[in-house]
């Protein structure tokens, strides 16, 4: 009997054990306290330290769980810590989706990582009013070279109410991305500059027996960019901010337009068969293909539809990009930009070593690496030679010279407005909402969410 | 596992009494029973408590709305439209689903050359996770028939390509396809295995009797697979109700919602809008759909089962 019962005192042991590893993040190893550190994180007892300054943990989540990506945040780590021996560096590698369901559970437990991915908007903001996030505007301030290496657009989506919490370290922009091959077959010369050339082309590619567009609109996103662009030419940027200000409205007739507008786009059915059950790989395939002449699409278009083509070539040199077109009569400017990158918040416990390996991360010799190498497109002034790929040079240039730059609506706005938006558009892409149902339906989600 | 062998041993020896025992049987209850508790009542329970604030998961919950959500969620076309693609699952499940998997127990159960064979290729679809299933459905639906295998069929035959997954008339039966297909396997096992409790000699009997093969089926094997039945209907109706991997990444529950089931409609609420409280109600309003069915159901089939007393 007795030893059944310390059999079971140990399996019942066991089992507690494997229930702590469980609730505690997967590589990090401080939350089960009786184990002893035998993951790959180096623990650093607080008695052990060998170096005059007081030893400080930083924890750093990201989602970069491919190469290069992924070594070159470990290497910048390493030689942080070995250039400061009192600072252990704990780096928690997460796939995107696992990494957000992840940062919702501690973030409900009130324990936010130093430093980890974000993307900005409507979440970040959130995250800034719970008091999860850090003020470093004092710091920015304090060394403004640091601040001023950072493109203001792209520095802007890290902040709310006039604070920021973090900064950016990878910035792009939608727009057309184009098949040069298939535009001069249905005897386009120029890519169009405003929104009457543009249906214009759709109308000529229709006529040559092109799919003008490819779209994933079961994905719903890649449609909202279309209503996204058409309410920024449409609203500009002060009527956008009054109706999140809440002075305005987005009733307003401008954000209907946007609707009206993109409708006068769908009556054309410019899109691939069974666009509304696409998802964006479909989207991305299809252009890749040379099966459509044109896809609405972030920095990642060139690289993604390459992936998703049948020969993983795209359509090579006949890539080319232009803006969104202008809106005539519409308040905002054909130069503005709607995109949107990654970047790092800083949590709100964190230490100053954290903020100033932050500094290292985003130092012009770090973002310049990460040009190379193609993990994005950097964000700090003198980086952009390391943009080899002239895509990316023109994506780098265009939205460095954006007066106003919009971060996606979807990311921008409190998350189920976001949510309401992608799924609303869809309807209008289906014919079961009108442009008016449309503007409405955030309207009544922004005025339920933003108090 | 002592006990067995001692069967000779007297009565009193047998009853739970002594206070080792009382031990034994906490310290075998416990594990289960802490699990249990922490990870289905508690949940439950603090879901409850979520359901009656507006939550975005950031923090405590703190705006209280009392009933607000469960009255918006009765009024939302969506959460209607849910609701009835949940029972038209139900509906085609219990039609098709499951007289295919009796149909082909019964065939495989037969005595047939290269039987086994067959049973494992029935049951291989089972083994896949939902979201290999979905995967592959996906690619087999898709509407460029240079890529999708369906449609480059139907285009050999002249059709035009079929939007499966975009008609919003037809993406419900295509994702109810692509269910069909994962689990009529395991339906089918079910039934073998409750075909295998049917003595032979009954068969034999009835038809030394004269009964032909559907008499036989329909008078001999049907009602004494009675109990296996009520467990595949069972399965299958709380299954469709939860439905969620396979539909939410085919279509995420659209085009506009045409293949919302409950369980998208909640994680679309909870874990895309973090509207956290409204998609408690909402899971809440699952739970208590699935406990009523249960008890009612378990009430209506309160049936003898005729094996048991062979």
């Amino acid at each position: 009997m007795l030893r059944k019962f310390y059999t079971l005192m140990s399996l019942v042991l066991i089992v507690s054990f494997a229930l702590a590893a469980c609730g505690s993040p997967a590589t990090e190893v401080p939350a089960v306290v009786n184990e002893p550190a035998s993951t790959e994180a180096p623990a650093a007892p607080a008695t052990e330290a060998p170096a005059s300054a007081e030893p400080v943990t930083i924890t750093w989540w990201h989602i970069t769980t491919k190469d290069p990506g992924l070594s070159d945040w470990q290497k910048m780590a390493d030689d942080y810590m070995a250039a400061h021996p009192n600072v252990t560096i704990e780096i928690t590698v997460l796939e995107n989706e696992a990494f957000k369901t992840k940062l919702t559970t501690v973030m409900q437990s009130g324990e936010v990582p130093d430093i980890f991915q974000s993307w900005g908007g409507g979440t970040f903001n959130q995250q800034v009013e719970a008091g999860l996030l850090k003020d470093i505007t004092a710091e920015l301030a304090a060394d403004s070279a640091w601040k001023d290496s950072f493109a203001p657009g792209a520095l802007g989506v890290y902040s709310y109410a006039g604070a920021n919490y973090g900064v950016p370290w990878d910035m792009g922009m939608v727009g057309f991305w184009y098949n040069k091959a298939l535009f001069e077959q249905a005897g386009i010369a120029n890519p169009p500059a405003t929104w009457t050339e543009f249906l214009d082309a759709v109308k000529a590619l229709k006529a040559a027996g092109i799919t003008p567009i490819s779209i994933g609109e079961g994905d719903k996103w890649p449609g909202m960019h279309f209503w996204n662009y058409l309410a920024t030419r449409s609203c500009g940027q002060a009527k956008f901010e009054a109706a999140m200000a809440r002075t305005g409205s987005f009733t307003d007739p401008c954000f209907i337009e946007a609707g009206t507008k993109l409708q006068e786009l769908l009556a054309l059915e410019p899109f691939q068969d069974g666009f509304l059950g696409a998802t964006h790989d479909d989207m991305q395939a299809a252009f890749g293909n040379g099966k459509a002449a044109m896809e609405l699409s972030g920095q990642w278009a060139p690289s993604t539809s390459a992936a998703n083509s049948a020969d993983q070539k795209g359509v090579g040199e006949n890539l080319g990009l232009f803006g969104f077109p202008g809106l005539e009569g519409g308040a905002g400017d054909a130069g503005d930009v709607v995109g949107g990158g990654n970047g790092f918040a800083i949590g709100k416990d964190a230490e100053p070593e954290a903020i100033d390996f932050v500094k290292y991360l985003t130092s012009v010799e770090n973002q310049t690496i990460i040009a190379v190498n193609g993990s994005g497109i950097p964000v700090v002034k003198g980086s952009e030679t390391g943009l080899v790929d002239p895509n990316m040079l023109q994506v780098q240039q265009t939205f460095a010279a954006a007066q106003y730059f919009q971060l996606y609506y979807d990311q921008f706005l409190p998350p189920a407005t976001g949510s309401v938006l992608n799924d609303s558009v869809q309807g209008l892409f289906a014919g079961t909402l009108t442009p008016e149902q449309v503007a409405q339906a955030v309207e009544d989600s922004v005025a339920a969410e933003i108090k | 596992m002592q006990q067995l062998p001692a069967a000779s041993n007297t009565l009193e020896s047998k009853r739970v009494s002594s206070f080792p025992d009382k031990l034994v049987i906490v310290l075998f209850l416990a594990p289960a029973l802490i699990l249990f508790l922490l990870f289905v009542v508690y949940p439950i329970f603090r879901s409850i408590y979520f359901s009656l604030f507006d939550w975005n998961g950031l923090g405590p919950a703190v705006d209280f709305v009392g009933f607000g959500n469960y009255k918006t969620i009765l009024t939302d076309k969506v959460f209607i439209k849910a609701l009835w693609n949940g029972v038209m699952i139900i509906v085609f499940s219990l039609g098709l689903q499951l007289p295919l998997a009796l149909a082909l127990a019964v065939l495989v159960g037969r005595d047939l050359p290269g039987r086994g064979i067959f049973r494992t290729i029935f049951f291989l679809p089972y083994v896949l996770s939902e979201v290999n299933v979905a995967i592959m459905w996906m690619l087999l639906y898709n509407p460029d028939p240079d890529r999708g295998l369906l449609n480059s069929i139907a285009v050999i035959f002249g059709a035009e390509p079929v939007g499966w997954l975009s008609n919003t008339n037809l993406v419900l039966l295509s994702v109810f396809i692509a269910l069909t297909w994962k689990y009529f396997g395991f339906h089918m096992l079910l039934y073998l295995a409750g075909l295998q409790n049917i003595p032979l000699d009954l068969e034999e009997a009835a038809r030394i009797d004269g009964a032909n093969n559907f008499q036989n089926f329909f008078y001999i094997t049907l009602p004494l697979l009675g109990g296996t039945i009520r467990t595949s209907v069972y399965m299958s109706v709380l299954g469709s109700i939860q439905q969620f991997i396979l539909v939410w990444i085919m279509t995420k529950g659209g085009p506009v919602n045409a293949s919302e089931t409950l369980a998208t409609y909640m994680y679309r609420f909870g874990f895309v809008r973090f509207e956290l409280g409204y998609g408690s109600a909402v899971a809440i309003y699952m739970f208590v759909l699935c406990l009523i069915f249960s008890l009612i159901y378990q009430r209506l089939t309160r049936q003898p089962d005729y094996l048991t007393g062979l």
